[in-house]
């Protein structure tokens, strides 16, 4: 690739300090930074919740919380967590800063759809705290009818209000993506040359615009059918609360993906990085993610084999959950062949990467017993499904993201973080996360069942352990806090290439200025250049 | 497989072959994940910075390899699947000869009714050694009847009834347990299956008559609402006589045929207008709101025995 001359003129961060011109840019690097901002308010929202239930389950009887309150906490953690972290996560914030830079573009294709997409998260995000303050909601994050239509006493219609408006930010997030990757191509960037993280945005966006509007749709059915006692999902009323399972899966499986695709992205990237070695496989890596992309939406009954579907669905759907986890695996193999005859190093990024392959195996095979009928009849509405999707969501998702926060921070900040702590971060952050979360899988097994607020006693010595994982995974999610928060004062400058990466976004400036090149770059060959043995193309 | 270290006993007939499920995906995971692992251990170790490993060039992909690790894993989900799904039938298909019992489930509690009458409440007495068939529904939201000991696990949906089954293999006390979220009380929503011996079974019914048997309770309910006013031997209404019926197949007005089924007297009942016998005038007014799930089942059990004196009659 080519390199791109010194970028005169202020960085992005220096064109102007007024709060003013943080909330009406159109910079796609400073959009990026506002989610940022907004999903770490939401992410500890959600987390104290988290903290609160756990403690609450240190002994088997519910001493410490009304029932009702335990309801409302699980809740709104599952609500915020998945509409408001997971979600946005990695695209609305890495997405958004990185994107533009991969491509060589100077920015996303509609710059100001993008800033309404935050402002259209934050107004959803405003319905979440109001109700919040009205005195919450209770029906789980899955608002299973009839009980979230007509059962439920607390604020559904506030809370569904949220999740529904913030489905368009990412419907903008989504589209705003798919055009900026087709359209704004650096010359010479051909679609094999893209980055995986690139590919990675680009089946998330499709997801994301395939799926959210079914959600948007159901959600305004269940509040219609609770304002207005119209017949949808209530039996009672002539409905039917299976179709709402299937509509509302129809998005909510896909959606494990708009936060995993992306994960996948970022590891790819940073493997290769770290090992000194190009992604082994590039093509395959691109086609299961597109793979993923497509067969996701044909899973979403795996959710129902103890529900009221027909037996023969039942199997249709157990196979095509079973599929899905074929190109997930091809791309375990191939970061693991990434590495052969690599040049390995273990700065921070690369140790959460290999924490998320790790845990995302973990999750993903567990995800094999689930999708096996006769075991998820034992295993379904346990813990043993709240570990495997934590496995996947909090070990794969998050740790994917701690991992670009570390990679990519000298690129946003312009300076370094302190290298050994944030080694230790990730070290306790693997540690506490499987000490809270393995035991959830053998509670599970053994048959606790989840959303349970008080529990028979046989199940506490692993409950007191999940406690006590979480709250090592506390310390671990605030340590990045104070340390970052350091960086930001007083970290030594990065330059331009700490990692000596490959990537265009690695040639400008850091920070880029706001025009991100002061030439448009031009691309002569494949991504991951890391060796210079051979030339020959992905 | 043995009782899993005293936490989880195995209680019923299918238990153990789960469990055999369950320990063929923990083996094929903990080979899978730790091979895995390992291997990334040893790369990393062997080509960490610095390390003298040979590196030289490495191929960037490998058609032969990608497909193995594609129909490798392919061929074991396969047989997986095929395992879980053959188990899954079985779970599914109660036999004909199980004992019938109704489960009605309501904010938070499990009420039972056995055929010969007997009623109880979070709790549930089964003979071993006999299929047991439980016929649910819900008065509210979902819910969830969960039997870890059993292995197994059904949703129970209002206004539809969904249907379970297991054959407890050894006496003994067993949790019960609600699987599906549904509200407040969700937690307190438990209670055990009692499962005896044979003998002790037959006098735990006998020291526990309900009012008669389920189905004598049925008629009750069926004279007492009007039913036989139309649907009774010396009725002169122009409606369906219900002697015989249970367990055929019946026309419908729209040429259809349907089963007379514990739904179809459920939806006959309550939306007597959706699927009307052939032959005659679409007159019944809906039960709808009169009738509690627990009498509706009744019902059921007293047309159904109707059936059984049929057969039994010469």
């Amino acid at each position: 690739m080519s390199t791109v001359g010194a970028a005169p003129g202020p960085s992005y961060i220096g064109v102007s300090y007024t709060l003013r011109s943080w909330l009406t840019t159109h910079d796609h690097k400073r959009i990026g930074l506002l989610y940022v901002a907004s999903i770490t308010f939401f992410f500890f929202i959600a987390a104290v919740a988290a903290a609160i239930m756990r403690l609450e389950l240190v002994t088997p009887a519910g001493d410490l919380l009304e029932a009702d309150t335990y309801n409302k906490l699980f809740t709104v953690h599952g609500v915020v967590m998945v509409w408001f972290f997971l979600i946005p996560s990695i695209p609305a914030t890495f997405g958004n800063f990185l994107l533009p830079l991969m491509i060589g573009a100077r920015d996303v294709a509609f710059p100001r759809l993008n800033l309404a997409s935050w402002y259209v998260y934050s107004l959803g995000g405003l319905f979440v705290i109001i109700t919040l303050i009205a005195g919450g909601v209770d029906t789980g994050w899955t608002f299973y009818t009839p009980y979230t239509t007509m059962f439920s006493n607390t604020h559904v219609v506030a809370a569904i209000s949220g999740v529904f408006i913030v489905g368009f930010s990412s419907i903008f997030t989504g589209l705003n993506f798919i055009v900026t990757i087709h359209c704004m191509r650096a010359p010479g960037l051909s679609w094999f040359r893209l980055p995986l993280f690139v590919w990675a945005q680009y089946a998330t966006s499709l997801v994301m615009v395939l799926a959210t509007p079914v959600l948007a749709m159901t959600l305004g059915l269940v509040a219609i059918e609770r304002l207005l006692q119209v017949g949808i999902f209530d039996p009672a009323l002539g409905g039917d609360p299976l179709l709402f399972q299937h509509l509302f899966w129809f998005y909510s499986h896909p959606a494990v993906y708009i936060m995993v695709l992306p994960a996948m992205g970022v590891v790819s990237e940073v493997i290769a990085c770290f090992a000194r070695r190009p992604v082994f496989g590039y093509r395959f890596m691109v086609y299961s993610l597109l793979g993923i992309a497509v067969v996701v939406f044909t899973v979403l009954g795996h959710h129902m084999f103890v529900g009221c579907q027909s037996m023969y669905s039942g199997m249709v759907f157990s196979l095509l959950s079973f599929l899905v986890a074929i190109p997930s695996s091809i791309k375990v193999f191939n970061w693991t062949a990434t590495l052969y005859r690599g040049s390995v190093s273990f700065e921070a990024p690369m140790l959460y990467a290999l924490g998320f392959i790790a845990l995302f195996m973990m999750g993903g095979i567990t995800g094999i017993w689930l999708a096996a009928l006769a075991a998820d009849v034992h295993l379904t509405d346990t813990y043993f499904v709240v570990a495997h999707f934590h496995y996947i969501m909090v070990g794969g998702a998050v740790m994917a993201y701690f991992s670009a926060i570390h990679f990519w921070w000298p690129k946003i900040t312009g300076r370094l973080y302190p290298e050994a702590w944030a080694r230790f971060a990730a070290v306790v952050m693997f540690v506490g996360f499987n000490l809270t979360f393995f035991p959830q899988y053998v509670a599970g097994f053994l048959g606790m069942p989840r959303r349970y607020h008080a529990y028979p006693p046989e199940y506490e010595v692993l409950n007191i352990l999940s406690s006590a994982g979480a709250a090592v995974l506390a310390v671990a999610y605030v340590l990045p806090l104070i340390y970052l928060g350091w960086s930001l004062l007083r970290g030594p400058l990065a330059g331009r290439n700490p990692w000596a990466a490959t990537g265009l976004e690695w040639q400008t400036a850091s920070p880029p200025p706001r025009e991100n090149f002061s030439h448009p770059p031009r691309v002569n060959g494949p991504p991951y250049a890391y060796e210079t043995e051979r030339g020959d193309g992905p | 497989m043995s009782d899993l270290a005293g936490y989880l006993p195995e209680a019923s007939t299918m238990a153990g072959r789960i469990d055999a499920l369950l320990l063929a995906l923990t083996v094929v995971s903990v080979l899978v994940v730790g091979g895995i692992m390992a291997l990334i251990a040893w790369f990393a170790f062997r080509y960490r910075r610095g390390s003298p490993a040979v590196r030289g060039p490495a191929p960037r992909r490998s058609r032969t390899l990608e497909t193995v690790w594609i129909t490798v894993p392919l061929l074991v989900f396969l047989i997986i699947f095929v395992w879980a799904a053959v188990l899954y039938r079985e779970l599914r298909s109660p036999p004909q000869d199980a004992l019938a019992i109704n489960v009605v489930a309501k904010q938070w509690m499990w009420k039972v009714q056995h055929p010969g009458g007997q009623r109880e409440i979070n709790e549930l007495h089964v003979p071993v050694g006999r299929p047991v068939k439980l016929v649910m529904t819900s008065q509210d939201v979902i819910h969830s009847f969960f039997v870890p000991a059993f292995r197994v696990k059904q949703d129970v949906l209002p206004e539809r009834y969904t249907t379970l089954w297991f054959e407890p293999s050894r006496a003994g006390e067993y949790p019960l347990l609600c699987a599906e979220y549904c509200g407040s009380g969700h937690s307190r929503m438990t209670g055990r299956v009692v499962v005896m011996a044979p003998q002790a079974y037959e006098s735990w019914l006998a020291r526990n008559p309900g009012a008669g048997s389920l189905a004598h309770q049925g008629e009750e309910v069926f004279r007492r609402r009007g039913c036989s006013g139309c649907h009774g031997e010396s009725a002169t209404v122009h409606a369906p006589r219900l002697a015989g019926i249970y367990g055929r197949r019946v026309p419908l007005e729209d040429g259809d045929m349907v089963m007379v089924d514990a739904r179809y007297i459920r939806d006959s009942i309550l939306l007597p207008a959706s699927e009307v016998a052939a032959g005659y005038p679409p007159i019944m007014p809906s039960y709808q709101g009169q009738l509690g799930e627990e009498e509706i089942l009744a019902l059921v059990a007293y047309i159904r025995s109707l059936a059984d004196q049929q057969e039994d009659a010469p």
